[in-house]
C-alpha cells in the first residue's frame, strides 16, 4: 500500500529502535503514555515493545472511545432502541460494550431490538430518511476525531428539517482527560505523552502545549504507523534526557498547530461544553464532553425521549483509574486475566482491543512468560 | 418422461411461493425442473427419498456445512458453487476422497426463480467440475421474513485413503505449517458487496474444491499430520483450533503470509485484520520438518497452491499460544477472536 507501507519497514524500524536505545540513559526508568488506543493498538498489533530497552514502559491511555464510555451511557442506548422502539444506529464496536444485567447492544440486538451497524453519520441520516415512521437515534462516541462528521450530520438534518432524527452525544475531549490524569491528587507516574494522531488533524498542536509548560511534560504527537510511534518514542526520550519539556510534532504530514479550522468551527457551532461528563475508569471530570447547543436542542435524543442518565459505579475489584493514570500494571490488578477478560471485561480497559488490559492480555502475557 | 405440468416454471418473472414447499405438484415441479435438471446424475434419477449408493471399501468421512451468505452472489462466486465446494473441502482436509454430496434448501417465500436457477445452475457446474455428484435433496419454503432469500446446507460423504491420520490433534512440536496461497479475499470479497467499497480491481472471492490439491499433497507427504481449510475466523483462528486440539503452540512469521493488496487495503480502510478474515479455497498443512520440501512443492505445482508458503512451525507450549514475529521483528499473540470480528471506528 502507498504511503503506509513506507511506514512499516522494517530495516527503518530496527535502526530507530537501535537509535533509541543507544540514547536510552541505563540509569533511568521512562514512562510514556500513549494516550491513543490506536496508539496501543499499533504497539500490540506491531509488537514495538520488543523492540525497545527495558527502561522504557509504555503505559495504554485511555484514548479509546468505548473503553471510557460509561455503563450508563450505554444503559440509555439500549433502552432507546427497547423501551422507546427507536432505530439506534451505532459504529460498530459499541456493540459488545458490557451495560446493566448482563446486556449489551448486541444482545439487545437479538432481544428484538432494532439496531443497526453504521460506517459513518451519513449512513444513519440515510436510515432515518429510509424510514419516515420512526425515530432514528444516532449512538454518538469518540474523541475529536469523531465529532466532527456529528455535527456535519447534525447540520445536514436540520437543514432538510429531519423530523425523526437525533443524536445520543457521547463526545469527550482529550486535553480534559489528559489533564485529569495529570491532576490526580495522588501524582502521576508518567514522564512524557504519545500525543494523538487523528484527534490532533483536528484539534492540532496547541492544546497540549499547556502540559509542557504547566505541568514539564514533553509531548511529541505521532502518527499511527510503527515508524511514527518508534520516532516519537525517540524524541521523548531525548526530551527527558536533556531536561526539556515541550510539545513537538512527528506527524507534520497531516497535524498543524492551529489544527483543522473549518471543523473546529463546525462542532463549536453544533455543540457546546458539558458541566461535567462520567468517564469510565477516571470519574466524572469537568467540561470533558459536548453536548448538542440549545439551537439544535431537538435533535437531543436525551431531551427528546425520557431516558435520564443514571450513573452505575464500576466494579470495585477492578483497577482501571490507577492503570490508567500508569499506577498500577494490568498485571497488577486483581481480576486482570480471571475474572475479567475480553469474552467477559468487567472494566473498562479490558472492553476494546485498544484498551491498556484488553492490549496487555493479547499481547504482554507472551511477553511475560519470555521474561 | 413427459412433464404432468400445464406449464413449465417461469424462470424469468416466477417466485418461490409456498405451494413449491407443501409436498404437491408444485414442489414436484420445482425439483424437477430446476434443482434434478441442474444437478442430474444417476442417483437423484433414483427419484427416491434417498439415494442408494456404490459400496465403499474404507473408512467413510461425513461432513456438514450450512450456508447462509449475505450477499447471494458475489465476485467469484455464490452460495450454489460455496456450498459444494465448501462441504468438499471439509471432507478432503480429513484426508478422504470426497464421493457424494446431499443438498437441502431453505427457500424463503417471494425469492426469485431465476435466481435461484442462477445458484442451482452454480452448484450443478460446481459439482460437475469437482466430479462429487448431489445424490439427494430436500426443499422447505418458510414465510417472507423467516430467511435470507436461501440457505443452502450440504453434506458429504468421503472415503478415507488407506494410511493417511490426519487430524487437527496430530500436530507436533518441530512441525512446519504450510500455507497454501493468499489469504482474505473471500472475507474481503463479500465486505466489499456489503459495504459498497469498491477498487480499481475488485476482490474476487477465492471459493475453491481443494479435493485435488489435497490429493496431490497427500501423494507427496503421506505422513502429514493436520490438515484445515481456513474458513470462517481465518488463519487465525484455524491456528488456534489446532494449537488447542494438538496441545502445543505455534509460531509463524508475518512477512511469510501472502496477503494480496486490495485486500491488505480493505482490511486497513476498516480496521480488520486479514488473518482473521474468511477463505474458501485455502488450507493450512502442518508436517514433519522432513516433509516440508516435497510437501510446498506439491501445493506450488497445483494451480491452486502456486501461492504456497511456509509460514511457521509448531513449537512446545503449554499455553497454546499462537504467536507472531511480526515484520518489524516485534511479537505478538495470534489470539482466538473475541467474538465477531468487528470493524473499529477511528
Amino acid at each position: 500500500m502507498k504511503y503506509v507501507d513506507e511506514f512499516r519497514d522494517g530495516e527503518l524500524a530496527r535502526g530507530l529502535a537501535a537509535a533509541i536505545a543507544r540514547d536510552a540513559e541505563a540509569h533511568r526508568h521512562y514512562r510514556f503514555m500513549e494516550f491513543c488506543g490506536g496508539h496501543t493498538h499499533a504497539i500490540s498489533r506491531y509488537g514495538l515493545a520488543d523492540l525497545l530497552p527495558d527502561g522504557i514502559r509504555m503505559i495504554h491511555g485511555p484514548g479509546c472511545p468505548v473503553c471510557v464510555l460509561p455503563i450508563g451511557r450505554i444503559d440509555q442506548a439500549i433502552r432507546l432502541a427497547r423501551e422507546h422502539r427507536v432505530i439506534l444506529a451505532t459504529y460498530a464496536d459499541t456493540m459488545r460494550v458490557p451495560a446493566s444485567q448482563r446486556l449489551t447492544l448486541l444482545r439487545a440486538k437479538a432481544l428484538g431490538a432494532d439496531v443497526r451497524m453504521v460506517y459513518s453519520t451519513e449512513d444513519a441520516l440515510a436510515i432515518a430518511r429510509a424510514n419516515p415512521h420512526r425515530e432514528v437515534v444516532f449512538l454518538a462516541i469518540g474523541f475529536e476525531t469523531t465529532t466532527p462528521p456529528t455535527a456535519v450530520a447534525v447540520l445536514h438534518a436540520a437543514e432538510a428539517a429531519l423530523g425523526n432524527f437525533s443524536i445520543l452525544c457521547n463526545h469527550v475531549l482529550t486535553p480534559a482527560a489528559m489533564h485529569a490524569i495529570l491532576d490526580a491528587p495522588q501524582g502521576v507516574a508518567i514522564d512524557g505523552f504519545v500525543g494523538p494522531a487523528h484527534v490532533s488533524t483536528v484539534i492540532g498542536s496547541a492544546p497540549y502545549e499547556p502540559f509542557a509548560l504547566d505541568y514539564g511534560k514533553p509531548v511529541v504527537i505521532a502518527g499511527f504507523e510503527p515508524l511514527d510511534l518508534l520516532r516519537a518514542i525517540h524524541l521523548l526520550v531525548r526530551q527527558v534526557n536533556e531536561g526539556r519539556a515541550a510539545v513537538e510534532n512527528e506527524f507534520t504530514r497531516a497535524v498543524t498547530r492551529a489544527g483543522n479550522v473549518r471543523a473546529q468551527a463546525l462542532v463549536d457551532r453544533v455543540f457546546e461544553r458539558r458541566a461535567d461528563f462520567e468517564w469510565r475508569g477516571l470519574g466524572t471530570i469537568p467540561a470533558s464532553a459536548l453536548q448538542l447547543r440549545p439551537e439544535f436542542a431537538h435533535f437531543d435524543a436525551e431531551r427528546r425521549f425520557a431516558v435520564a442518565y443514571e450513573p452505575v459505579p464500576d466494579n470495585k475489584a477492578c483497577a482501571c483509574g490507577e492503570i490508567l493514570r500508569g499506577e498500577k500494571r494490568p498485571e497488577e490488578c486483581r481480576i486482570f486475566g480471571t475474572a475479567c477478560t475480553p469474552e467477559n471485561p468487567i472494566g473498562s480497559c479490558m472492553v476494546s482491543s485498544e484498551g491498556a488490559c484488553a492490549a496487555h492480555y493479547t499481547y504482554g502475557r507472551l511477553r511475560g512468560a519470555a521474561a | 418422461m413427459s412433464a404432468p405440468y400445464a406449464r413449465p416454471l417461469d424462470l424469468k418473472h416466477g417466485l418461490v411461493d409456498l405451494t413449491h414447499g407443501s409436498g404437491g405438484r408444485a414442489m414436484a415441479q420445482l425439483i424437477r425442473e430446476l434443482f434434478v435438471r441442474e444437478l442430474a446424475n444417476e442417483y437423484l434419477a433414483q427419484g427416491d427419498d434417498g439415494a442408494r449408493l456404490g459400496r465403499a471399501t474404507g473408512r467413510l468421512v461425513v461432513a456438514t456445512d450450512a450456508h447462509v451468505v449475505s450477499p447471494l452472489f458475489f465476485p467469484g462466486g455464490d452460495i450454489g458453487c460455496l456450498s459444494v465446494n465448501g462441504t468438499i473441502n471439509d471432507v478432503a482436509v480429513m484426508g478422504a476422497r470426497p464421493l457424494y454430496l446431499a443438498a437441502s434448501f431453505v427457500l424463503e417465500e417471494g425469492f426469485p426463480l431465476a435466481d435461484l436457477a442462477k445458484i442451482a445452475a452454480s452448484m450443478g457446474r460446481a459439482s460437475r467440475e469437482a466430479g462429487v455428484p448431489v445424490v439427494t435433496g430436500d426443499t422447505k419454503v418458510v414465510e417472507r421474513g423467516k430467511a435470507d432469500g436461501v440457505f443452502i446446507t450440504t453434506t458429504g460423504v468421503g472415503e478415507l485413503r488407506d494410511g493417511i491420520d490426519c487430524s487437527g490433534a496430530n500436530a507436533r512440536p518441530g512441525d512446519v505449517v504450510l500455507l497454501s496461497g493468499p489469504i482474505g479475499a473471500h472475507g474481503m470479497a463479500i465486505m466489499a458487496c456489503r459495504e459498497n467499497l469498491s477498487f480499481d480491481a475488485p476482490i474476487v472471492s477465492d471459493t475453491a474444491a481443494l479435493h485435488g490439491l489435497v490429493d496431490a499433497l497427500l501423494r507427496a507427504a503421506p505422513g502429514l499430520h493436520t490438515m484445515r481449510d481456513a474458513t470462517r475466523g481465518g488463519v487465525g483462528a484455524t491456528l488456534n483450533e489446532i494449537a488447542q486440539q494438538s496441545g502445543v503452540g505455534i509460531e509463524i512469521d508475518e512477512a511469510a503470509i501472502p496477503i494480496p493488496a486490495p485486500v491488505e487495503a480493505a482490511c486497513e480502510l476498516l480496521g480488520l485484520d486479514p488473518l482473521y478474515v474468511a477463505n474458501e479455497g485455502r488450507l493450512l498443512a502442518i508436517c514433519p520438518p522432513d516433509l516440508a520440501g516435497d510437501a510446498l512443492g506439491a501445493l506450488r505445482a497445483h494451480p491452486l497452491g502456486a501461492g504456497a508458503t511456509r509460514i511457521g512451525r509448531v513449537i512446545e507450549d503449554p499455553r497454546r499460544f499462537v504467536q507472531m514475529r511480526t515484520r518489524l521483528g516485534g511479537r505478538r499473540i495470534v489470539d482466538w477472536l473475541h467474538g465477531d470480528q468487528l470493524p473499529r471506528i477511528c
